[in-house]
């Protein structure tokens, strides 16, 4: 059996053995088997692709295998990988598996929460193992569904609101989509939904690519939490429990991104060519005001949810760069960004479930309090502002030097206006990390919290290894995108020329 | 002395409206009930009238008209154990009350 | 000769920063300051060893001497020609700074055993030590633009994490973050002016092919004076000086390491490394570089004219002084030996005034840690306390002076004769500001030793003399500054590295010295008795000037105005309300219009058997008159 197909099966075993476990001791035990089970395979799938390649593998995708769905339509169960989709397996593995730490001690309904957990995780692992249209739709939506119902009963606050709004948007958002994959489907004329064979064939007439390359950018980008699409994200962030916020901005968030490089920009090189100016305007403006409106909020979850479509935005905003660097930026992005802030939200959870605030101006001194949270928190922040050693460094520089490429003068403006971004983070994320950490400790109640608990250690010490991994040494994971970006944006390069 | 064939419509078109009119104003159940009845003797009045005047020779109006007395009389049976149920759930039968479908 | 050892430098204080900051908190004190000392020790010993190999290996054949990279691995790589390399890289001038880095991070860590007996955090204080000295190291040793932005950027946090070290203090807390956001935004500047070099010279390294910098053509001015706006932020240059003067928040041992004696050269030491392609392809953009130096060095030797913080006049003397070194940079205008003299003058100054500047912070710490204040008032008389200290205050105070025979006569009078060769006019200014230091320097010299003793403070607590940990290296720091003015500097480094001895320019050192002298005795006259009516007459007379002096000619609130005003109040806050209101009230008006038209046509569904039935009949009529009429 294809070593792929595990990702989807182990969950589904998962589903089951939580679905028969009786008691909270077996839903944990059912979880942690699970979930190691689920990053140790992405891990050894990086290895093991590593390996390949090096041993001379040339093929655009790896592990390729498929089986026939339903034929009328060429519904293919096609999987297969090339190293961007293993570097956000293995994300995906890092964040479940944290992730499960992270709701350790959740309550109430807690058989149901991981069903739905699990479910999630699913769909995110089935969308990045995927290599056909209609599959890779399928996997989204069963990401997009749990997604409602973990933030409408085990969130807090506008629990009810933030989720409604959050899945209808989406759900909007796959309406465009599934009418871009169509388009691209009948476009293409291809007796195939199979994205490698539809791009090898490059056939979808330009005047469809004008109209179906919008939807479909438009239909991942809002994933990407594209300006103006972004408001789903702050409200949503806000209201999810710890865990969910983890693997909504640590991968699901991703999922954007990379169904805009994967299928919009591979498929519809002529009309990203053409059309991208429009969006990289979007994502430009994403990148700082995304960062502006981060630096007045008051509430935790929403300095970063704001931090986010910041970050996110410079994800769209590389990609739409098309050069080899600033791409594989991009996906570095992805990495970074998912790793660091699946940390931030883990430790806004964790000192949220101490002080129930998340009002900065409520916390003061939380470092002679916790501080292993704060330390954390603070390791977290300096990710989040590029500091070197950590992932969000190589990831902003493959991205800025990358972009600066494109030698024109609107990229250049472009790219100059996204370097300020840098500049802002650090504003914002000094701003909370002495609000919150620093200074004497102003609410008495405070001083009799504790600090954190070995699971909840756990899951920090292994997303700050994870992140520090990454930034101390990127060579590996760049090397390892690098060759699948290339093929990505081979159509584009000859179009240049 | 021939009765005149307008005679006979003009009283089953009397009964028909009637009968609408019943149908769609009276708020008794009851009354709408006999406003079915109305429109439906309506028709068979006109069965039998037609085939009468115009064929005769044949007798396929006369069994149609029947069997619409028949079938009116097992609706009327229905219709009223449906009343009955409606006025035992909700003690009365007036169709204001009966918004149970409402969206 | 091999140099793989170096390696040890970098590694050893990275390591102890990993073992202080990991199990730094179950150790006691003294082994966590015992573990950071010595492994500077070792540094110490091996920069020194690298020195006197490198050196002494002599010249290779075209008189220069040799750049050698022990060490140069591709760590990310970006396309075939831009990679981020780590690495190290010997020549004279990084040799230099492993030199002046090591010996005052040494005496740093060894001053603070005293200065910092006790403090809660003593372990932190030390890993924190370690992570800058590792940072400072890495960037002088950088083989690329690209290795030292990183280590830049690692300089600039591990000098938060210090100035914020009293995190419980607003003050402190609120300078770090202040230091770090205004030497970030500069850093924009840095990276941007690195991105436009590493596209047009094609690489990050230093030396480009020179076809593409002839290419480049305009561009390489942009980019190298994008990059000094980087240098300008960290050597607080005006108007970013502003994070300076506050980060005297932070424990004097560390002001002295980081904000007097090697961080706040970095850009220096960048415009130094870049200084083949400055002269070459930039010259106009060196020369407004001097120029904003003289601008520099003449507000900060005026604000610190009038400052009665002690740390505060001695960091605006630190922005006085790196302006010096970065006048002498821009005022060369060649790159031979003579025309670039400037740049032998300006590395000179970096070594000199990091030893004496050091000390005289040091010197500082000794006597906060004596009375337990800043401030000049609860000074004064205190020669007799401090013997120690007085005496080696006095040397630097005397060295910054430019008294011959202390250090920062020779390197200052070569900067000043670099200035006269470029232009008199600055030549005299800058003569002028040296005379201004020699002023400032003895009014804080006088304002602590003697004048007015505040009999009744040290009445309720005796000042001390600073135990043998801290006043060892005050002693060996003005030994230090004793004899370095001796070394013959130009040998070792100069602007194409060629030997260079350096004789004295007579009548620029008569000058100045008799300008040093006049203002000395000014001093004395002024603010050595315990009455003051002259200074005080003076003050009274230009008030608004002396309270624009003293205020810093408000560049803190110009800071504070934009910063809260402009980007919290004008441009944040309005984006926030603009993201609520206007992008997120259209989505939820989409969602409330849908909601209201499914109401309106809900209403149709009433349930009713009769409507339903109305509605039947309007259909079928509606539809039979289609009927009829198609």
């Amino acid at each position: 059996m294809n070593i792929l197909s595990f990702f989807v099966l182990i969950p589904l075993l998962m589903l089951l053995g939580l679905w028969l476990s009786r008691s909270l001791n077996q839903v944990r035990g059912v979880m942690v088997v699970g979930s190691s089970a689920l990053l140790l395979l992405s891990i050894y799938l990086t290895i093991d692709y590593l390996g390949l390649r090096s041993a001379g593998a040339t093929e655009e995708m790896l592990y390729t295998d498929s089986y026939m769905w339903y034929a009328p339509l060429h519904i293919c169960y096609s999987i297969g990988v090339d190293g961007i989709s293993v570097a956000m397996l293995l994300l995906s593995g890092i964040i479940v598996f944290t992730g499960t730490f992270a709701s350790w001690k959740l309550k109430p309904l807690t058989k149901e929460y991981f069903l739905w957990f699990t479910l999630l995780s699913l769909g995110v692992f089935g969308f990045f193992i995927s290599t056909d249209l209609f599959t890779m739709f399928m996997f989204y939506e069963v990401a997009l569904i749990p997604m409602y119902l973990l933030i409408g009963v085990w969130g807090s606050g506008r629990k009810e609101y933030s989720a409604m709004k959050l899945t209808l948007m989406l759900m909007g958002a796959s309406a465009f989509l599934l009418c871009g994959i169509l388009g691209i489907y009948y476009g293409s004329g291809a007796q195939t939904m199979n994205v490698l064979e539809i791009a090898a064939l490059h056939n979808i007439p330009l005047d469809l690519q004008r109209i179906f390359f919008p939807l479909t950018f438009l239909g991942f980008g809002v994933l990407g939490a594209l300006f103006p699409f972004h408001t789903w994200s702050p409200d949503g962030h806000a209201s999810a429990p710890t865990a969910v916020s983890m693997l909504h901005a640590g991968v699901l968030m991703k999922l954007g991104g990379y169904g805009c490089f994967r299928v919009a920009m591979y498929l519809m090189p002529e009309a990203t060519q053409e059309l991208g100016w429009i969006f990289l305007v979007l994502t430009t403006i994403s990148v700082v005001y995304g960062a502006f409106s981060a630096v007045v909020q008051t509430d935790l979850k929403y300095i970063n949810a704001y931090s986010s479509v910041s970050h996110c935005g410079l994800v769209l905003f590389a990609l739409l760069m098309m050069t080899r660097t600033s791409c594989t930026g991009a996906i570095l992005q992805m990495l970074s960004h998912g790793l660091m802030t699946a940390l931030f939200f883990a430790l806004i959870g964790m000192i949220y479930g101490r002080t129930h605030t998340r009002d900065i101006r409520e916390m003061s001194g939380l470092m002679k309090i916790m501080p292993f949270l704060s330390v954390g928190y603070v390791i977290a922040g300096l990710a989040n502002l590029g500091l070197p050693g950590l992932s969000g460094f190589i990831a902003e520089m493959t991205i800025f030097v990358g972009s600066f490429e494109n030698a024109d003068t609107f990229h250049r403006v472009c790219t100059i206006i996204a370097c300020t971004s840098i500049v802002i983070t650090a504003v914002y994320i000094l701003r909370v990390v002495g609000k919150i950490l620093f200074h004497t400790v102003k609410n008495p109640h405070h001083l009799e919290l504790t600090d954190a608990t070995w699971d909840e250690r756990f899951a920090v010490i292994c997303l700050i290894i994870a992140v520090a991994g990454l930034g101390m040494a990127p060579f590996w994971v760049s090397d390892m995108l690098h060759d699948s970006v290339n093929t990505i944006l081979s159509a584009h390069l000859s179009i240049l020329k | 002395m021939e009765i005149h064939v307008v005679y006979y419509l003009i009283v089953s078109t009397i009964m028909l409206f009637a009968g609408i009119y019943g149908f769609f104003t009276r708020k008794n159940l009851l009354a709408v009930l006999i406003s079915v009845e109305l429109i439906l003797n309506a028709t068979n009045i006109n069965f039998a009238v037609f085939n009468r005047y115009l064929f005769p020779d044949v007798f396929e109006g006369h069994f149609f008209a029947l069997f619409g007395i028949g079938i009116a009389a097992a609706e009327t049976a229905v219709a009223i154990a449906i009343i009955i149920n409606i006025y035992r759930n909700i003690r009365n039968i007036q169709t204001d009350n009966i918004d149970e479908m409402k969206g | 000769m091999d140099y793989s050892y170096t390696i040890l430098i970098l590694l050893l204080p990275m390591l102890s920063f990993i073992v202080l900051g990991l199990a730094g908190m179950r150790m006691q004190h003294k082994v966590a300051g015992a573990i950071g000392t010595a492994v500077l020790g070792i540094v110490a010993v091996l920069s020194y060893a690298t020195a006197y190999f490198y050196f002494g290996n002599g010249r290779s054949a075209d008189g220069t001497y040799e750049k050698l990279m022990p060490y140069n691995f591709e760590w990310l790589p970006f396309t075939s020609n831009l990679h981020i390399d780590l690495g190290i890289l010997l020549d004279p001038i990084s040799v230099m700074m492993l030199i002046v880095i090591s010996t005052v991070s040494l005496m740093v860590h060894i001053y603070s055993f005293g200065y910092m007996k006790g403090e809660k955090g003593f372990q932190r204080y030390y890993a924190f030590l370690s992570l800058f000295t590792f940072s400072m190291l890495g960037l002088v040793v950088a083989t690329n633009i690209f290795q030292m932005y990183i280590f830049w950027e690692l300089v600039g946090v591990s000098s938060y994490l210090l100035i914020g070290f009293y995190y419980t203090k607003p003050e402190a807390v609120a300078a770090s973050k202040k230091a770090f956001i205004v030497t970030r935004f500069a850093d924009l500047g840095f990276l941007i002016g690195i991105l436009i070099y590493g596209y047009y010279a094609g690489t990050f390294t230093f030396e480009p092919e020179t076809q593409m910098l002839i290419a480049a053509g305009g561009m390489m001015p942009w980019a190298l004076g994008l990059m000094f706006v980087g240098g300008a932020g960290k050597s607080a240059m005006f108007p970013l000086h502003i994070w300076l003067p506050d980060a005297m928040e932070g424990p004097t041992p560390v002001s002295a390491l980081i904000h007097a004696a090697t961080m706040v050269v970095a850009g220096v030491y960048l415009v130094a490394r870049m200084f083949p392609i400055f002269i070459a392809y930039a010259p106009e953009v060196l020369h407004w570089i001097a120029y904003l130096g003289v601008l520099t060095a003449f507000y900060a030797a005026a604000v610190a004219c009038v400052q009665t913080d002690i740390k505060r006049v001695l960091a605006f003397s630190t922005i006085s002084q790196i302006a010096f070194m970065v006048v002498a940079l821009g005022v060369c205008i060649g790159a031979d030996t003579h025309e670039g003299l400037g740049y032998m003058a300006g590395m000179f100054h970096l070594f000199t005034h990091a030893m004496f500047k050091a000390l005289l912070f040091l010197g500082a710490g000794a006597i906060i840690h004596a009375v337990h204040s800043n401030e000049m008032s609860a000074m004064g008389g205190l020669r007799k306390y401090m013997p120690i200290t007085h005496i080696t205050f006095l040397i630097a105070c005397l060295a910054i002076a430019g008294i011959p025979p202390f250090s920062g006569f020779f390197s200052k009078d070569e900067i000043l004769a670099a200035c006269f060769q470029f232009s008199p006019v600055v030549g005299w200014m800058m003569s002028i500001i040296a005379g201004m230091t020699a002023f400032y320097m003895f009014r804080l010299y006088y304002g602590i030793f003697w004048g007015k003793e505040n009999k009744e403070l040290h009445a309720h607590h005796t000042p001390h003399e600073a135990p043998l940990s801290m006043s060892f290296p005050l002693m060996f720091l003005a030994a230090v500054t004793c004899v370095s003015g001796f070394i013959p500097f130009g040998h070792f480094v100069s602007s194409n590295g060629q030997a260079y001895d350096i004789h004295l320019n007579a009548q620029v050192a008569i000058t100045s010295v008799c300008i040093a002298i006049v203002a000395i005795v000014l001093a004395t006259f002024m603010y050595m008795k315990e009455q003051q009516p002259v200074a005080d007459k003076l003050a009274a007379t230009f008030k608004t000037l002396h309270r624009a002096a003293y205020r810093r000619f408000y560049m803190d609130e110009i800071w504070m105005f934009v910063t809260k005003k402009i980007i919290f109040r004008c441009i944040s806050t309005p984006l926030a309300w603009f993201d609520r209101h206007a992008v997120d009230q259209f989505f939820n008006f989409t969602a409330w219009s849908a909601n209201a038209s499914a109401d309106e046509v809900r209403g149709m569904q009433s349930g009713k058997i009769q409507s339903y039935c109305i509605w039947f009949l309007i259909g079928a009529l509606a539809f039979t008159v289609m009927l009829l009429l198609v």
